[in-house]
């Protein structure tokens, strides 16, 4: 194909010289056009997410004006009163995830450092290759496995365990329902772990090897290497992995939906049933029955949206300073 | 017990643990794999494929509908979303300068980390709303948007790993820079794309809920883009959480159907990627 244009090319400049040059100018110009379009596909991004922006601001108007700041500060959350407080559901999206990292980091760092660290490359490639798998599942297959699977298990076996040698804790106290933060969190651990394994692989393995070698020579064991040299200077790269899946995790819908027990209270219990803002969405806004009460959602999905940018902006900061220069060179 | 032996006991139990943590991640897919096959593979059969659900009472039926649709949501938001990121991604490698290639590849991560359910409220507020019902075109907007930011940058990325000397080959034959990128770049750079936008729509294909209130649901045929319309991932989710057994039955299958159909779609684009790299 490249080379019958070259052909056609060479066959218009070896016409009469005046028309010769006139085509070269068309097609040169033709680079102007090209250009032209394809920025505007490439602006029209940017401008789609502007509108995003646009559109959540808009389409909650009327709860912004009516509660103001104490739409985050109020916890009743009653459509039939008209009276929305979205406190319940930032404190149940907020519980699940810091659990579900609790969970995750110590679980994801250990299997990077495997990965990179131990591991001969080829098993390793393959291994990740299946924990990437694990990132393309879709999340209504996670809820589903929760429902049926995950939530028995956790009510027959995992919850009365916690509270019987940790029961003193206020966060294991309460009956037991199955649906809980609990529930929510381990099924949020289990869907972001492979984000910081794949992640955080990637900035261990873009250490330098000489830092290594130098640990080992002045007679560090394996371990030592790893924790006290690889591990810090890749540090920054590693909390941005972190920083990616909390952003996945406020965001996580479906699987958190049938699993977490919506019910819209706040509770020190882990074992009590709560809701968060994007299952509150998602299982409202086909019911939601007047302005203000549909204008309350789309608000929640305005605090979701500039909730999950700021933090995946920072994520990928930290990772651009960490693959591009090492932490050590900052 | 000397600080030397207690180094080694530390080194040899760490390590085992950052291997048992391995051990346990990979696991974790070989269960999801193992429970769907167990509860889906019993109640699979033809039904599924071919026929439509049955009214609620009656046990049988199938999610012949919720395929189709997932289908034509699929293909529409194609039409919405590759050929911005496709376009994008060949002004980000080809003709970007440096300050808004940066803001644009910047947005488009912010944007490829926002929550589905966001680009759901979007596209209501865009379509749904001015169009007073649900519409398989809303459904595929919320979808379209979410597969603009990937095929953006696995375009970008296929473009870049084009050496320059190809480039600089097809400038010296006097083509013009356009022709050079339409006639030698995208053409080299072509697999990895077609297969950057396979891996992009198998991941918006499981995406529940940017549908749930846009192309809401269906539980018949449905005609053209304007009317609600089933989809895959949304039937699961309303079979999943309903009371009937029945209906836990088919949404294993229909769970089954759906990972199958994405992990074939991953694995087999990656081994494609891994070979011609």
């Amino acid at each position: 194909m490249s080379s019958s244009a070259v052909i056609a090319d060479s066959a218009a400049r070896s016409g009469p010289p005046g028309r010769g040059a006139a085509f070269l100018r068309r097609l040169r110009s033709g680079d102007q056009i090209a250009h032209v379009l394809v920025l505007v596909f490439a602006a029209s991004i940017f401008l789609v997410t502007v509108l995003l922006f646009f559109e959540l601001f808009k389409g909650s108007a009327l709860p912004r004006h009516k509660f103001g700041f104490l739409f985050f500060a109020t916890r009743v959350w009653d459509p039939v009163a008209e009276q929305f407080g979205a406190l319940p559901f930032i404190y149940g999206t907020l519980v699940t995830s810091v659990l579900a990292l609790v969970i995750a980091v110590p679980l994801g760092v250990g299997a990077a450092i495997f990965l990179s660290e131990l591991a001969p490359p080829r098993f390793s490639d393959n291994l990740t290759f299946v924990i990437e798998l694990l990132a393309a599942v879709p999340s209504v297959i996670y809820g589903l496995l929760g429902i049926f699977v995950l939530v028995p298990l956790l009510r027959a076996y995992v919850m009365p365990f916690l509270q019987k040698s940790l029961g003193f804790l206020p966060i294991f106290k309460g009956p037991i329902y199955g649906v809980s933060f609990f529930a929510a969190g381990v099924v949020l651990a289990i869907m972001v772990v492979p984000y910081i394994i794949s992640v955080s692989r990637e900035v261990l393995l873009a250490v330098p090897a000489d830092q290594r070698e130098a640990a080992l020579g002045l007679g560090a064991t394996r371990w030592e290497a790893t924790w006290q040299v690889v591990v810090p200077y890749a540090r920054i790269g590693i909390f941005g992995s972190i920083f990616l899946s909390l952003a996945r995790a406020l965001g996580e819908t479906m699987a958190v939906t049938m699993v977490i027990g919506n019910d819209p209270k706040i509770n020190a219990s882990l074992f009590a049933p709560g809701y968060s803002i994007a299952a509150v969405i998602a299982n409202e806004f086909t019911e939601a029955t007047g302005d203000l009460y549909v204008q309350a959602l789309i608000e929640l999905g305005l605090v979701l949206f500039l909730l999950t940018i700021v933090i995946n902006g920072l994520a990928r900061l930290l990772i651009l300073v960490t693959t591009q220069k090492g932490t050590a060179h900052e | 017990m000397t600080r030397y032996t207690w180094r080694k006991a530390v080194n040899a139990v760490m390590l085992t643990s950052t291997g048992l943590c391995a051990l346990v991640a990979v696991s974790v897919l070989f269960f999801i794999l193992g429970y769907l096959l167990w509860y889906g593979w019993r109640s699979l059969s033809w039904s599924f494929f071919t026929q439509l659900p049955k009214p609620v009472g009656e046990t049988g039926g199938g999610m012949a509908n919720a395929i189709v649709g997932s289908g034509k949501l699929l293909g529409l938001a194609a039409v919405i979303g590759i050929p911005v990121g496709f376009m994008g991604g060949i002004y980000l490698a080809e003709f970007g300068g440096s300050t808004f290639p940066f803001l644009v590849r910047y947005t488009a991560d912010l944007l490829n980390g926002v929550p589905s359910i966001v680009m759901g409220i979007f596209a209501f507020t865009v379509v749904v709303l001015p169009m007073g019902h649900f519409s398989a075109l809303a459904g595929s907007l919320a979808l379209g948007v979410m597969l603009m930011p990937i095929v953006l940058r696995t375009t970008e990325d296929f473009l870049r790993a084009v050496p320059d000397s190809m480039r600089e080959g097809g400038l010296a034959l006097g083509a013009a820079k356009w022709r050079v990128v339409a006639t030698v770049v995208v053409p080299a750079a072509f697999r990895g794309i077609a297969t950057g936008m396979l891996l992009a729509m198998a991941r918006v294909a499981g995406e529940t809920a940017p549908l749930l209130f846009t192309s809401f649901g269906n539980r018949f045929w449905s005609r053209g883009l304007s009317e609600p319309t089933a989809s895959l991932p949304v039937m699961i989710y309303t079979y999943a959480i309903a009371p009937y057994d029945d209906w836990h039955r088919q949404a294993w299958v229909g769970g089954l159907v759906l990972l199958s159909l994405v992990l074939v779609i991953n694995v087999a684009s990656r081994k494609i990627l891994a070979r011609s790299q």
